[in-house]
Order: C-alpha cells, then structure tokens, then sequence
C-alpha cells in the first residue's frame, strides 16, 4: 500500500536557526504517527512543511502521492489541518463556524452539526468563540478540521493547554478517528505520555532532526528495561545513594534523588532495611527514559 | 462565488456583532454630520456680500461716516448684469442683489440661506427709511420691496454632506482592510483559511464584497439623515454617487491593503491608516471647503483620491452636475485603486515568519 506520507532528507532554516535540519519520515496509512520532542524542537516547521504551509529549503514531501505544493483542491479536500493559532472568524458562535468551514467544503450542516457533538461542544453551539475556554477553542479548532472527513488529519499540539480531564476525553476521540473510523493522524506533542498513549510510532525529535523513529514499545524495549526509583533528597542524600548502588545511575535536582538501575529489586530491599521508603516512587521505563537516553539531556517540554 | 458569498455572510454576521466597529464605521460619521449640520444651520456669515446692479441711490449717496458703519456688516459689489448677479446668490456666493426701479429699492435675495438674506433686507430697508427721514419734510421718495430668486442657493449641508461623507468612506475602507489583513494574518488565520479548498481570490472578493455594502449602507444613513434632519436637497443625479461611493470604497481599501500588506500588528496598522487618512481628509476639503486655502495647496491636493471623491459627490449632490461630468473623478477612483492594490499584492505576504 502507498504510504500516507513520505518526506525525504528536509530542511529548513530561518536566518542562522536550522529550525529543520534534514528530517526524513515515512507514515503508514491507517497510522496514527507521533513527532515528539521539546519546544523548539522543529516538530511544527516539520509538520508545516508536509501540510504544504511552508516551502522547504531543500528536501521533498509526498502526501496521499501527492507534492502538497502547490496546493491542489483535490488534496485539500483528503487532508484536515488545525494549526496552532486562533482561526476564527470574528464574533461568530461555535456552530457559525464550523458550518462556514462545512460550507467551504461542501459538506451539509448536518455533518457540521455532528462535529461539534464529537468534540463535546454541543451546548456550546450558541457560544461566541470569544467566550469560549481554551480547551473548548482548541476543540472546535480540531472539529472545524475534521468536518470534512478527510483521510489524514494533522494535529498540532493538540492537546495543549487542556486539563487532564479535557485531554483524556480528546485521546478517546483521536483515538476513535483512527482506529473505528480508519483515518491515518499525525500529531505532534511534547507530552510523553501523550505519546505513549496514542501513537503506534513516534519520531522524537530534537535540534531539528528526528533521533529515532519507532513504535513507543521498541523504543522503551531498546533500554532494556531502566526502572526509575525516585525519592525525595531528605530520605537519602544523593551522595549516599551513588555510594550505596554503584551499579546504578544517580542524579538530583535538589528535592528527589532519581536512580535508575536494571535491578530494582535489590536497591528496593536495601532502602527497605534502611526505612528509607518514605515519598518513594517506582516507574518503568518512559519515554522520558528514551529521551533521556538519546540526547543525554533530561525530558523539558 | 458560493464560497465568496459564504465567506462575506460569515465577515458580515461578525462585523454586525461587533459594537465599536459598529460605532465607528455607521454612527460616529453621523455624530459629526450631526453636529456640524447643527452648527452651521444656520450659515450665519458676520459679512455678507451685497451685489449692487446699476445704481442705487440710497447706497450711493451716503455719508462717509454711515459708509463706514454699513461696510462693516456688507460687502458691496458691483455688477451691471442683473442675471449674473442673480446667479451669484443662487450659488450662494453673495447674500442679496440690490437694485433700483424707479424709487423702490428692491432686493433679491436667497430663501436658503436666511441669515444673509434678512442681514441684507434689514440693512437696507434701514437705509430706505434713514434716507426717507433725511427729507422728512418732503413725502416719502424712496419704497422698499424684496423679492426671493426662488434660490437653489447652497446650504451649508449641501456641502458638508458629500465631505463628511468621503471621509466617513474613506476612513471606513482604509481600517477595515488594513487591519483584517494584518489582524488575520497574525493570528494565522489567512493560513488557515488557505488549506480549505478555496483560493486566496474568494477571501479577498468576499472581503470586497462586505466592505462595498457597508460603504453603501453607510451612504444611505448619511443621506437620509442630512436629507431628513438637516434638508439636505439631492440632484437630479445623485444616484451616480452610487457608483462613486463604490469606486472610493476600493481605492481605500487599496491603501489599507498597501499598509496591511507588511505591518506586522493591528495596532500599527490602523496608526498608519489614521496618519495617512485623517490629513487626507482635511487637504481634500471634507471638513471644511478648500476655497480660503492657498493655491499651491488647492493643486497640490489633487493628488489625493479623497478630493476627487469629495469633489464629484459635491458637484453631483449639490451643484446639480449630470452623471456623465463625473466620469473623469469615477475612473481616476478606479485607477488609483487599480495601482495600488497591485503595488499591495507584491509586497503582500502570508505570514509573518
């Protein structure tokens, strides 16, 4: 089957700042693919350049089989894009909107209707988009690019500035798009566990290149199993800690000493006889670890 | 054309929600008609020009002391043709002709502006009767009679409404296209309207479209309002304003597309909208007539779109020109449109990054 998107060594720099240095990617129809990584990272120059926003320096982008510059109608009407910005028209109510977009489109008010059901903005439909939250905004921004049922769906940092509640129920529905519906979604996020959740691959990427590109499972496997014992500092004193477990990786910032070690078990039974178990957690391996790994720095969305 | 007509509804039904757009683009234009139409109502002038036809014998032959007293109310003129001078104050150009028949001083004056009217008629029906009582043993040589030339004299608001009404235009158009532009395109909107499947002419004709009909709305309470409340009189041809209020429309909105094409935020923007708009408005003769300035100004303020609006509404509106005389100011509306918008289109960008 021919690949939903394909992108070929890009770049792109804005005077001396390689917001892109050279990133190649292929995504699968029917995947639902993640670009991971820090502010700054070049995940919304990348995304941009496949939508056909921007023009790449060098570099070359297929999307549906198709060079998303210049921009063809037939392409527009496969693809839905929300970008990272307030695009609305002024003073209209939720509804308003979405059905100006659905007319764009040619698609009926009905449909336009359902979207907003969808995104949970129903009893919102009268609302001036002036007057609605953020994450209600952000909702009819994914809604308006979907209304149109287009096979692929980019979404930028979409669930950005939402509460924890609002973000669950927003993973249920991308998640709904892709698996019940079939559609192939590409999102990129700084949250990790975003990533985690959702994506059958993620590219992580940071400096403007993509370090790995794999489903979240391989990554986490390729550490081999790191377990992550975090304690707060009073508990134990970090230089106790790199004394004690020499096999295992130690650091700080001030509050928790974090260890990470192949062999939990016996750092556990040790801290256990010390009763030094107070304000303990144990995780396993993240994609915070994978990151990590990769770059040598500690994961900063 | 459906998409454009989607696009415009969806502009209009914001803009109708939008109070101080409101405000600004319908009410405030006719806040300052109203007050200006309420201060000059009645035309008062403290020196009212007389024309003197032939010779009149109780202006001729006064006292230099009483001369003295008369000249400062008017301005005597002469002029030995009865019908020019007539012309004169149906122009409104002079306040009453004044002429002798036999013994009777008659003046003819000007219904419409009632103020130099009754300074002229008082003045000289005071002259009649101090000239009368000079003799006063002798019966009375001299009668007074006036006449109205059935004036189509101007009124004060028969030129204030076309100027005002430029610069209500002109401001309208410039604003609203310099700062949806930019405001649009900073918040990324334009982007986000450029992944539907339309093309970037669909958004700017729907914005054309909004901006027209808000210009004719615009001109339609301006006329009714100065019409109703003031006694504006409209020509024969005033429904060629019409088409020029369309034609200005878009030459100002071709300025704020030009100043839109690069500012980077609204606030901006409308600054460079109002530096350019506001000395417009006053070198074009909207607020007040031209006439007292200096030439070099007069000329050089042909430049300006704004005076070729103000003077082809004038002269529809209130000096009775057919619509054809206005053509040469429609097409120069048109071109300067046509110029800049293209000028616009090259320096335009998208985004601002």
């Amino acid at each position: 089957m021919q690949p939903a998107i394909v992108v070929d060594d890009i770049r792109k720099s804005y005077g001396k700042t390689r917001a892109v240095d050279g990133v190649s990617l292929q995504v699968a129809q029917g995947e639902f693919f993640g670009i991971l990584g820090p502010n700054g990272a070049g995940k919304t120059t990348t995304l941009e350049i496949i939508e056909g926003l921007r023009k790449p320096d060098a570099g070359r982008v297929e999307v549906l089989g198709q060079s998303p510059m210049p921009r063809t109608r037939a392409l527009q009407r496969r693809i839905g894009v929300q970008i990272q910005a307030w695009t609305f028209f002024d003073k209209l109510t939720a509804r308003e909107q979405i059905r100006t977009f659905a007319a764009l489109y040619k698609v009926p008010a009905r449909r336009a209707d359902e979207a907003l059901e969808l995104m949970g903005l129903a009893n919102k439909a009268n609302t001036l988009t002036e007057r609605l939250s953020g994450g209600q905004a952000q909702r009819l921004s994914i809604a308006c690019a979907i209304v149109h049922s287009p096979e692929l769906i980019f979404l930028d940092e979409p669930t950005a500035g939402l509460d924890p509640q609002a973000r669950r129920n927003l993973w249920d529905v991308l998640r709904d798009l892709n698996v019940r519906d079939g559609r192939t979604v590409v999102l990129t996020t700084h949250y990790l566990d975003e990533a985690e959740e959702l994506c059958n691959r993620v590219a992580i990427m940071d400096g403007g290149r993509v370090l790995r590109a794999a489903s979240p499972d391989a990554l986490i496997r390729d550490l081999g199993g790191i377990t992550r014992i975090n304690l707060p500092a009073r508990t134990l004193p970090v230089e106790l800690a790199r004394k004690l477990f020499p096999e295992a990786t130690v650091d700080t910032d001030e509050q928790t000493v974090n260890i990470r070690t192949h062999e939990p078990a016996a750092i556990l039974a040790e801290l256990a006889t010390r009763h030094a178990l107070d304000g303990l957690s144990v995780h396993g391996t993240t994609l915070e670890d994978v990151f990590l790994a990769l770059t040598g720095r500690e994961y900063r969305a | 054309m459906r998409d454009t007509l989607t696009i415009a509804r969806a502009i209009l039904r914001g803009f109708s929600r939008d109070k101080a757009g409101l405000f600004f683009t319908l009410a405030f234009p006719l806040v300052f008609l109203i007050i200006m139409g309420g201060v000059f109502k009645g035309g008062a002038t403290p020196h009212v020009t007389v024309i003197e036809v032939g010779r009149v014998t109780v202006l001729d032959s006064m006292p230099a002391d009483a001369h003295a007293q008369i000249d400062k109310v008017l301005d005597v003129q002469h002029q030995s043709n009865l019908d020019d001078a007539l012309n004169q104050v149906r122009k409104g150009h002079a306040g009453g002709v004044v002429e002798q028949r036999g013994t009777t001083v008659l003046v003819h004056y000007s219904t419409s502006d009632l103020a130099a009217s009754g300074t002229v008629r008082s003045v000289m029906q005071s002259l009649v009767q101090t000239a009368n009582l000079a003799g006063s043993s002798q019966p009375a040589r001299f009668s007074f009679d006036s006449t109205s030339v059935n004036s189509t004299a101007v009124k004060p608001i028969q030129t204030m409404t076309p100027g005002l009404l430029g610069w209500a235009i002109a401001t309208g158009a410039t604003f609203t296209a310099a700062s949806t532009l930019v405001g649009w395109r900073k918040r990324r909107f334009l982007r986000r309207l450029s992944l539907a499947p339309i093309s970037m002419g669909t958004v700017v004709a729907a914005r054309l479209l909004v901006s027209l009909g808000v210009a004719l709305v615009q001109a339609a309470l301006f006329l009714t309002v100065a019409t109703l409340g003031f006694g504006l009189r409209l020509q024969h041809d005033w429904w060629a304003c019409i088409p020029l209020v369309l034609a200005g429309t878009l030459a100002f909105l071709s300025i704020g597309l030009l100043a839109g094409a690069r500012l980077r935020t609204v606030e901006s923007a409308n600054a460079v909208a109002n530096l350019v708009v506001t000395p417009m408005a006053f070198l074009s003769g909207s607020f007040f007539s031209l006439s007292l300035a200096p030439v070099w100004l007069q000329n050089l303020s042909k430049v300006l779109p704004l005076r070729h609006l103000n003077d082809s509404m004038r002269a529809l509106l209130s000096q009775g020109a057919s619509a054809w005389s206005v053509l040469p100011q429609f097409g120069l509306l048109l071109g300067f449109a046509a110029v800049l918008t293209a000028v616009a289109v090259k320096l335009f960008r998208w985004d601002d990054v």
